[in-house]
């Protein structure tokens, strides 16, 4: 969702609407200035101040319904097929890290979004936002990985837009994909649709993708086979949905703000609790370890190959044995469940038997001092 | 995960929560020293399996909790400079000065690098010869050799573009604070296990005696604390006040003689004002006389920058166990994680923070 509306309003910007325009024009900023004179990178985190900025911010400015659904990405109802319709930008440094890069990382990124809406992608366009001095190697490798990717999803690249900027005004290249999607007619996947009894399930281990990229980031590299999880997930969703049909409720990938703020924005959508049980949270022991160094909740940190689903209750162990049978789906495992207690919250199981409530990421995560 | 599951054991962990009700008879207050193992707490949900009769208070082992609002006022005046390269631990970064923070400043354009040892920031010194890299040296007996293997390193290198804003501070000081206020509910201490691999625990006998409360060393997994909860209270019910180490897999009466070495060698003991506490007298260290050229306050002459503390922020009486940070009127409405009003809200540490995170204000614990 928040990239959705995110990218939408980049979407707006760069298709150089007449930039002298006011297109705020008679609506007041719904975000205190005073408190947030400037964008922080928490702003970006995914978290509570992402929130603030998209609820506060963009889908006041823009508001219409098929924005205002908050899914990730807009269903369009026109006239013959249903659209599906998402987009996505890419700012990741280091621009090659283990497992991927940000080429197939965009790619596979807007293809993610697309499949979480129930639609099979058909289309996408590509931006590129290049800084001045980036290796034409670079460019090249960055360019021959999305083609690949591209190519594997089955999805051609069929519009494109090139801008450079000045030598420090850009971190390499920025990525923006923007996709289209076909929907079919009675497909119903929204985050709204969560309902009390539902399973929660995911395809694999949490945190792979935000570990993995940390791990090579530059002043906290550490030793680890790790590979970021980054893949497209279209065919295990088109699976998934053969399988249960309407009764998937949900289908979400837990990008940045990690597993706890996908949870809670659902959560609060549908007006629903969520209860978890830490013990059944696939984790790989390596990320595991990596968290308890670096003082991080896994349950916050990025995924790029992962997907939420809910699912009516007694088709949960047929969608798991298809999401097991699928190589991007091994290690899935049915998590908690929605309950109608606690509306808005999520709710865990701690590994001892205690309660605690698993709110929304604030700002970044930030590692500890001891 | 192996030295890790061993202690999330719930079988165990149920063995040991038993036992405390079987122990005790009465109401006990019982303080966690470590802001570390006041998340354990209430990330696991101890606070809510143990028997009502136990009050676990929080201590004001949280480094980035008791840094009084004047060091974060002078580390943003430090980093707003054009010549210097201001590096810190994360969890600094969001605690509220004056007027703004460290993040807010970084947004504004001073460059503020996040660091995971002090060690790093000595080779950005190294590698920009031509800015001042300051470290914010917050922290207790546990990273203060980092800290200061850091300015022994830059001296021995003869790097002259390094710095520290020191703002060390020390437990059995603080603990003999708490104990002597008028109104302490303390009755007994789990003390700060990895404050004691570094320093031993021989400080606290001294404490045992003069003050006749039980203090267990104890560890920061959720058995460890149980354990520690359970040592703290049979010592209690059996009317002794004895010195006990529950996290014998670490800690030794000793300590790490070569850190102590160390420590004595950079730093000296000196009165240190903590957040909403005040002075406390010979509980910090400072840089030697010696060392005093890596003086950050000296080398940007701030120490004319002081601040007052909020007037609405609780952090002192949260710090020294005589409130919890639901009994505060502004937690969680006018003092948030993106709000906050003081460091316990915002520090991994905090208990404010842990509180909020883990939603203690909604299950009324």
């Amino acid at each position: 969702m928040s990239r959705m509306v995110q990218g939408w309003y980049s979407e707006v910007y760069t298709q150089e609407v007449n930039p002298d325009m006011d297109f705020t024009a008679g609506i007041q900023c719904p975000i205190p200035i005073s408190d947030y004179p400037t964008i922080l990178l928490g702003h970006g985190g995914g978290g509570r101040l992402t929130q603030m900025l998209i609820d506060g911010m963009f889908v006041q400015a823009f508001a219409n319904p098929a924005l205002e659904m908050l899914h990730d990405g807009a269903v369009l109802d026109l006239p013959g097929p249903r659209l599906a319709f998402s987009t996505d930008s890419f700012v990741i440094s280091p621009l090659f890290f283990p497992g991927g890069d940000i080429g197939s990382l965009a790619i596979y990124g807007t293809v993610n979004d697309l499949a979480m809406c129930g639609a099979q992608p058909f289309g996408l366009s590509t931006a590129l936002i290049l800084e001045e001095g980036l290796l034409m190697a670079d460019l090249w490798r960055v360019v021959q990985s999305m083609q690949q990717a591209a190519h594997q999803v089955g999805v051609p690249i069929v519009t494109g837009d090139t801008k450079v900027v000045d030598r420090g005004k850009g971190d390499g290249i920025f990525i923006n994909v923007t996709g289209i999607g076909l929907v079919p007619p009675d497909r119903m996947v929204s985050p709204r649709r969560a309902q009390p009894g539902d399973a929660i399930m995911i395809n694999g281990s949490i945190a792979v993708h935000g570990i993995a990229i940390m791990s090579v980031r530059e002043g906290l590299e550490f030793e680890t086979t790790l590979e970021s999880d980054s893949a497209p997930l279209h065919t295990l969703v088109a699976q998934i949905l053969d399988t249960a049909g309407d009764h998937v409720h949900v289908l979400r990938d837990p990008t940045r703000g990690g597993l706890a703020s996908a949870l809670n924005e659902i959560a609060a959508q549908a007006g629903v609790g969520i209860h978890l049980d830490e013990t059944h949270i696939p984790l790989d022991e390596a990320v595991r370890g990596a968290c308890e160094i670096l003082g991080l909740d896994p349950l916050y940190v990025a995924n790029e190959g992962k997907c939420l689903v809910f699912v009516q209750a007694d088709h949960a162990e047929a969608v798991l044995e298809t999401m097991r049978r699928h190589p991007l789906g091994r290690d899935a495992a049915i998590i908690g469940q929605v309950v109608a207690e606690h509306p808005g919250k999520v709710v865990i199981r701690s590994r001892i038997g205690g309660m605690r409530v698993v709110d929304m990421l604030s700002g970044e995560q930030l590692p500890r001092i001891c | 995960m192996r030295f890790v599951d061993e202690y999330r054991s719930e079988a165990a962990a149920q063995k040991l929560i038993h036992a405390i009700q079987h122990v005790v008879t009465r109401p006990w207050t019982i303080m966690e020293i470590c802001g570390g193992q006041t998340h354990t707490l209430i990330k696991s949900g101890i606070d809510q399996l143990l028997p009502a009769a136990v009050t676990l208070v929080h201590g004001p082992g949280c480094p980035v909790c008791v840094t009084p609002r004047e060091l974060i006022d002078r580390a943003i005046a430090i980093a707003q400079r054009p010549e210097v390269l201001f590096t810190s631990f994360g969890d600094m970064l969001r605690v509220p000065g004056s007027n703004t923070d460290l993040l807010s400043v970084k947004a504004q354009g001073a460059d503020i690098r996040m660091v995971y040892s002090p060690l790093d920031a000595v080779k950005l010194a190294q590698k920009y010869p031509e800015r001042q890299v300051v470290f914010f040296a917050v922290g207790f007996e546990t990273t203060a050799p980092a800290n200061a293997m850091a300015v022994w390193q830059a001296a021995q290198l003869g790097i002259e573009n390094f710095s520290i804003l020191c703002s060390h501070v020390l437990v059995p000081p603080a603990m003999e604070a708490i104990l002597s206020a008028p109104g302490n509910t303390v009755q007994g201490f789990l003390a700060a296990g990895h404050v004691c691999a570094v320093m031993g625990y021989w400080q606290y006998e001294p404490i045992v005696a003069r003050y006749h409360v039980p203090i267990v060393v104890t560890g920061f997994e959720p058995l460890d604390l149980l354990q520690g909860i359970y040592m703290t209270l049979k010592a209690l019910e059996e009317g002794r006040a004895s010195l006990e180490n529950q996290y014998t897999r670490v800690v030794n009466r000793a300590g790490n003689p070569g850190a102590q070495q160390l420590l004595q060698q950079v730093f000296a003991v000196c009165d240190r004002s903590w957040r909403g506490i005040g002075v406390i007298p010979h509980s910090g260290y400072g840089l030697r006389p010696e060392f005093a050229h890596f003086d950050a306050e000296q080398r940007f002459v701030v120490t004319d920058i002081t601040a007052r503390e909020s007037d609405i922020c609780i952090a002192g009486t949260i710090l020294q166990g005589l409130q919890r940070p639901h009994d505060c009127p502004a937690f969680g409405i006018r003092c948030t994680p993106e709000h906050p009003l003081g460091a316990p809200m915002v520090s991994s540490e905090g208990a404010c923070a842990a509180y909020y995170h883990y939603g203690r204000q909604w299950s009324g614990a």
